[in-house]
């Protein structure tokens, strides 16, 4: 019986994670194939609707929560997203300071 | 014929025998005939059988372990005779051509940094941290042993291709780092670069693959009551260490892979046309050198804080702050990888953080320093081999970690940027930084392993010659860079520079008389080791679990998984009266058995990898299919496993329990007698 | 911490606890390992970003990116990952009847499969346009991180074919549900790195 209300509550949420990515992908795509939004509009509508894809397949399709029992993986995760926001963040400022300053 | 010939050998061909110089060819008639004597003396003592059954086929944790150590000394003693011919170079090389070519000399400079960085120090890292990790924090084995061995192999595969590359064509003159694009095709055309790149992919993958094998041993397999406030330092650090790996090593393995792409594909990443960008490979490559530096280094902290408590007999002091400062230091040492090309055209204020970010390293690493004087303080110190290793490293770090401090002023590296100053700095660190916590580390576990002390005296002498041979060989390169020497000069025009150099030539071979105490060590322990035996398994009076077992520790460890109650587990249960307990119907125990798989991939790796070195086609394709083949055909054995029985488990245990009650315990001034046979008697 | 909570949607409810326990840390050691991975990713995509405008003499941004094409692969890769959920689901709970499992996974493997095809397609037609990586820096970036994550799917499909071939060996035994459950993560994980492409390499691209 338990088993039941647990096998519709996890095909709700792949469900929903299917629902919410057509959703954010169609927006995206939408927006460059049928808008002239230009600009940092455009990037806004973007990376956001990438962004927000990316948690609904973290929280969908990977279980991803703020539930005690896989704290470790969050932990993961946030550690993980700290490392690569500093090597890529610091990537393009190293970077494009070089390309300002020598003409690049 | 040319087609059969391009398609069977590549590039290969006679022109890659080593005949450009005299002391080309006489290292690589030293290594094939080495090879040829391991070979021919493996074979002579019918050892082959043994050594494939309880060595190269093996699982254990431990025995992993005693193999990177093995690769790890082997290749020290080729990177400091490279070290050595380097500095005489530059000794006898004032105002003449010297003895070795400019092409001869560039190709030591890189396999010297790639071998003692990669092939040296990485290995001997790993191989302590294999075997002493999981005896300290109580666990039977890694988490993945299979993928454990995998990471030994693969590595083992990288030296193979650096080895190689002495009898076979010649190696990059690029240095360590392989900046390009002088690593590109059109700067250097021959087999050099591929060799460095593939030998670093290889080992960069075995290192990854390291990291995320511990850290998910050191976050799961904990022995009972082991909260992470109670691990050994050495356990803290090798968690850093493993994190560090895990997220240090892509950067390296992207910037491999990209050079690969310009070497072998003409692809623009690196290259000077078509919106090539050399920047990119600089900062890929620091992104992952810089913590590489601390993957290097935090081991060798763990190990020292092991050191100082046990040959102080105290508690370690600032266990806490100890731990906080690892963990500052490991998530710094990604904030800080620009100070390796601070002039190279960022903004002065891209260069000024970049600076702070270095100098704020320097808080919690001063913090251990005071921490370890402080164990030793008041302590019942005893002056042995690994404590002599830990007294010079306290005095002669903090040299480099000034030096350190004069380079992230970005307006003094402009000054001394890629000066002698750096190479002395940089050694400045690793010698005392990293080989002395790794050869006090040596000493320190070596009776753990083999049931047997290394030889006091000659330790002695190993250590005395590299504190002296180190503070000659660079100390003069501190002067001589402030007073602009560029660093890889294979002629001098100079003569003021002559006389430091000299005095270098002098700590060279000191350092190589201290590679040959390690020898020489190593032989009279061997031979003597019936007066060193401690089977009993604690000679040091050690604080942590890996004492807690017989010398040496039999394949699942502990019988029964120890109970930790104290951060110093093991002192504790002595002082309890509770370390030295028969055991009664132990729950039996599942261990993995014994693979080739492992080497087989090894092997696989190394074909494909020297395949794609000489561009033979089959070789690289035939390697990388032969080494998932390997992976995808063991998914199918079921039968990895077997069971020590508990009837065996208890039998085992109880002799050693036995034995222990049946024993001397000897105080600590008996510690170098031949009557410490591994039991301690409680200092209260 | 009870055992059904491990992983929900990937944990096996029938197998004794120590078993759980252990493949929940082989699972954890696999998270880590596409930590590793995804930093591989993400410097791949700072290098893109860093030569997105250096093309050369060769052509830009916008003259490359075929729309209707990313697409097409997008729907393809986001209805295999939402199959393969269907297929962990029938591994928790239909564990009695393997073959459904089984049926879902060779959709989602058809699926991946369909993918690379269009992805490889779609090489080749630039290939074909001048556009190769050879021609400038933005080419080579633009290649090798769509290659990159081009072979991972394609090492996604051959473990699912192993994986296939193993259920209908061993069956559902504890090792294959657990290679399984690793296999669900790397799954998803491709998808997760492919809205970064299809968002940073198709859609930002097409309006450079």
């Amino acid at each position: 019986m338990n088993d039941v209300a647990a096998y519709r509550r996890t095909l709700r949420l792949y469900t929903l994670g299917l629902v919410l990515a057509v959703l954010l992908t169609a927006v995206s795509f939408a927006v460059v194939g049928l808008t002239a939004l230009n600009g940092p509009g455009l990037w806004w509508v973007l990376y956001g609707c990438g962004a927000l894809q990316v948690m609904v397949h973290f929280r969908c399709f990977l279980h991803i929560s703020l539930a005690r029992s896989h704290r470790h993986d969050l932990w993961l995760l946030l550690f993980s997203g700290l490392i690569i926001a500093l090597m890529v963040g610091g990537t393009f400022w190293v970077l494009l300071s070089q390309m300002a300053r020598m003409g690049g | 014929m040319s087609d059969l010939h391009g398609w069977l050998l590549g590039r290969l061909s006679w022109d890659a025998l080593p005949f450009y110089s005299a002391i080309a060819t006489v290292a690589a008639g030293v290594l094939v005939a080495g090879v040829l004597a391991a070979v021919l003396f493996i074979a002579a003592t019918r050892r082959w059988g043994y050594l494939w059954r309880e060595w190269l086929t093996s699982l254990d944790h431990k025995r992993i372990g005693v193999m990177y150590v093995v690769l790890a000394l082997v290749m020290l003693v080729r990177g400091v005779i490279e070290g050595v011919l380097l500095r005489t170079q530059q000794a006898v090389a004032i105002n003449n051509p010297g003895f070795l070519p400019p092409e001869h000399f560039s190709q030591l400079f890189t396999t010297h940094g790639t071998i003692m960085i990669f092939f040296m120090a990485m290995p001997f890292l790993t191989g302590l941290i294999n075997i002493v990790v999981p005896l300290q924090i109580g666990a039977r084995d890694v988490r993945f042993a299979l993928l454990n061995a995998i990471s030994l192999w693969l590595t083992v595969a990288g030296a193979g291709l650096v080895m190689i590359s002495l009898v076979l064509g010649r190696f990059s003159t690029g240095g360590w780092s392989g900046y390009p694009p002088y690593t590109e095709p059109p700067y250097q055309t021959g087999v050099g670069p591929d060799y460095w790149i593939w030998a670093l992919t290889l080992s960069s993958i075995g290192a990854t693959l390291t990291g995320i094998n511990f850290a998910t041993t050191l976050y799961k397999e904990r022995a009972p009551g082991m909260a992470f406030m109670r691990l050994p330092l050495f356990a803290w650090t090798a968690l850093c260490t493993s994190i560090l790996m895990i997220f240090a090593m892509p950067p390296l393995t992207v910037a491999t892979l990209l050079l690969a792409l310009d070497r072998y594909l003409g692809f623009h990443f690196f290259s000077n046309t078509d919106g090539g960008n050399l920047m990119n490979y600089i900062n890929l490559f620091w992104l992952f050198g810089h913590p590489e530096v601390y993957i290097l280094v935090l081991p060798s902290f763990g190990i020292f804080s092991e050191v100082f408590p046990t040959f102080s007999a105290k508690r370690l002091y600032g266990y806490t702050s100890l731990v906080l400062a690892t963990l500052a230091i490991t998530v710094l040492s990604f904030t800080v990888w620009l100070h390796h090309f601070f002039t190279m055209g960022q903004s002065a204020g891209v260069n000024a953080a970049f600076g702070i970010a270095t100098m704020l390293i320097a808080i919690p690493t001063g913090v251990k320093i005071y921490d370890w004087m402080l164990t030793m303080f008041r302590g019942r110190v005893r002056l042995t081999v690994p404590l002599i290793y830990a007294s010079l490293f306290l005095m002669l770090f903090v040299v480099g970690g000034l030096t350190g401090m004069t380079l992230a002023t970005p307006p003094v590296d402009f000054q001394l940027h890629n000066t002698t100053y750096l190479v002395a700095h940089f050694h400045n660190m690793l010698i005392p930084g990293t080989l002395f916590g790794l050869l006090a580390g040596y000493t320190y576990w070596f009776p753990k392993v083999f049931g047997f002390r290394l030889n006091e005296h000659w330790g002695r002498v190993a250590a005395v010659c590299f504190g002296l041979g180190f503070l000659l060989a660079f100390m003069p390169l501190y002067l001589l860079g402030a007073a602009g020497m560029p660093r890889r000069l294979s002629v001098i025009h100079q003569s003021a520079f002559a006389p430091a150099l000299w005095v270098a030539e002098a700590g060279a071979v000191l350092l190589f008389a201290a590679v040959a105490s390690l020898v020489v060590q190593l032989i009279v322990s061997i031979r003597q080791r019936d007066h060193t035996r401690a089977p009993l398994g604690d000679p040091w009076n050690g604080r942590t679990l890996e004492w807690a077992s017989p010398s040496p520790p039999p394949a699942y460890n502990f019988a029964v998984l120890p109970a930790v109650h104290d951060r110093d587990a093991f002192m504790w249960l002595k002082e309890q009266g509770q370390a030295y307990r028969a055991v009664v119907q132990p729950a039996p125990i599942n261990m993995p058995r014994n693979t080739p798989v492992a080497l087989f991939i090894g092997a696989a790796s190394f074909v494909a990898a020297f395949g794609l070195v000489w561009h033979i086609g089959w070789a690289a394709l035939g390697g990388v299919l032969a080494a998932v083949a390997c992976v995808v055909v063991r998914s199918f054995n079921r039968h990895t496993h077997q069971t020590v029985s508990s009837a065996e488990l208890a039998a085992e245990h109880n002799r050693w329990v036995a034995a222990v009650q049946a024993a001397e315990a000897v105080n600590r001034d008996l510690e170098l007698d031949p009557r410490n046979r591994g039991r301690a008697e409680p200092t209260l | 911490m009870s055992p059904r909570h491990l992983h929900p949607g990937l944990n096996h409810p029938r197998s004794p606890e120590a078993e759980q326990a252990e493949v929940g840390s082989s699972v954890f050691g696999f998270w880590i390992f596409l930590m590793s991975d995804a930093l591989v990713f993400a410097l791949l995509f700072a290098v893109y970003g860093t030569q997105v405008h250096a093309t050369g003499s060769g052509p830009h941004p916008a003259q490359v990116v075929n729309l209707p094409s990313a697409l097409l692969q997008t729907g393809l890769l986001l209805a295999s990952s939402y199959t393969f959920g269907l297929a962990s689901l029938a591994l928790k709970f239909k564990a009695e009847r393997p073959g459904l499992a089984s049926a879902w996974l060779c959709v989602t493997l058809l699926l991946g499969l369909a993918f690379l095809g269009a992805e490889v397609h779609d090489l080749v037609d630039l290939y074909q346009r001048g556009a190769a990586p050879q021609r400038s820096g933005f080419l080579s970036a633009l290649h090798t991180l769509v290659c990159m994550h081009g072979l991972h799917v394609a090492t996604g499909c051959l473990w699912l074919l192993v994986m296939l071939v193993q259920i209908r060996v061993m069956g559902l035994a504890s090792e294959v549900t657990s290679r399984l459950m690793r296999l669900a993560l790397f799954w998803h994980f491709l998808d997760i790195i492919w809205v970064g492409i299809f968002t940073v390499v198709y859609l930002q691209g097409a309006r450079l």
